[in-house]
């Protein structure tokens, strides 16, 4: 027979939530953390506010190159290229 | 659902890049100039912090990539082998820097996520999270960046490449040289942070 586990508390759900996300909680603390979302506003807003705040972190990235920066790149490559040659 | 977030590396034809490299294809180096240097140059900055000297380390390290290919083992993907050059000529001149910050320690697993006066005895909500309805996308990756920026010195490495450059889990540990628990530790502590920020502003933006 297996034991039930105890409920997970608001302020112990907080400290899961990366585990929760990175998907390396075990099954049994997955469950239970799972039943305390369903059952919980707050930490299901909590949990919300999170994936937001990581989505709008993807969003600062810039992946603009400078030309400047690029052409001292290539003129590294050049010299490379003429010393292997 | 609880979503692993696994590396989106692409390594097919990973080996025809590097045979193009060792050939001194102009073209493929350029792409892959193109492809990683702005990530090569955030990278940098986390470990140095002057723009000028970053440029130089990417630069050192586009030279190591070069002079290195015929190492190259393909024990890695070419990705993160040449993203660990950029650690390691970034640690280097950090160490040399001295402006740059000393490398902090493990986080540490105490750290509340969220201050411990917002809850009950019991452990329940006292104060909860309300809804965020008032902060522009735009404030909010302001004070996103802000507060990234102030973070410990590999608190700011792990957010920034797991969730700004969006690399896996795997791919990072392997750059910065640190274990899968310890990185999970620095994320969580974080974004944590990173949360706590944006609502502290939600609170005060009218």
């Amino acid at each position: 027979m297996m034991l039930r586990a105890p409920k997970l508390k608001c302020q112990e759900v907080v400290e899961l939530v990366t585990d929760y996300l990175e998907g390396s909680l075990s099954r049994r603390d997955r469950r239970r953390f799972e039943a305390h979302i369903a059952g919980c506003p707050h930490c299901s807003e909590y949990l919300a506010q999170l994936r937001e705040t990581i989505e709008q972190t993807g969003r600062l990235r810039e992946d603009d190159l400078e030309p400047a920066v690029l052409d001292e790149l290539l003129d590294v490559f050049a010299e490379w290229r003429r010393d292997r040659l | 659902m609880a979503l692993a977030r696994t590396s989106g590396e692409d390594t097919t034809g990973e080996g025809a890049l590097v045979a193009a490299l060792r050939a001194a294809d102009e073209g493929v180096f350029r792409m892959l100039v193109e492809r990683h240097t702005p990530a090569m140059r955030r990278l940098a900055l986390t470990f140095v912090r002057s723009q000028a000297v970053a440029d130089e380390v990417v630069q050192e390290a586009w030279l190591g990539v070069l002079r290195g290919i015929d190492r190259f083992e393909e024990r890695s993907s070419l990705k993160t082998w040449i993203f660990r050059i950029v650690a390691n000529v970034a640690r280097t001149r950090g160490v040399r820097e001295s402006r740059s910050a000393p490398f902090s320690s493990f986080a540490s697993a105490d750290e509340p996520s969220v201050d411990p006066d917002r809850f009950q005895r019991d452990g329940a909500w006292a104060s909860p999270p309300e809804p965020w309805e008032r902060l522009e996308a735009a404030e909010m990756r302001r004070v996103i960046d802000a507060t990234i920026e102030a973070l410990p010195l590999q608190q700011r490495q792990v957010i920034s490449l797991r969730d700004l450059e969006g690399w896996g889990a795997d791919e990072v540990c392997a750059v910065l040289e640190i274990s899968e628990g310890n990185e999970r530790v620095l994320l969580h502590r974080a974004r944590s942070k990173v949360r706590a920020a944006v609502e502290e502003h939600e609170r005060g933006a009218t």
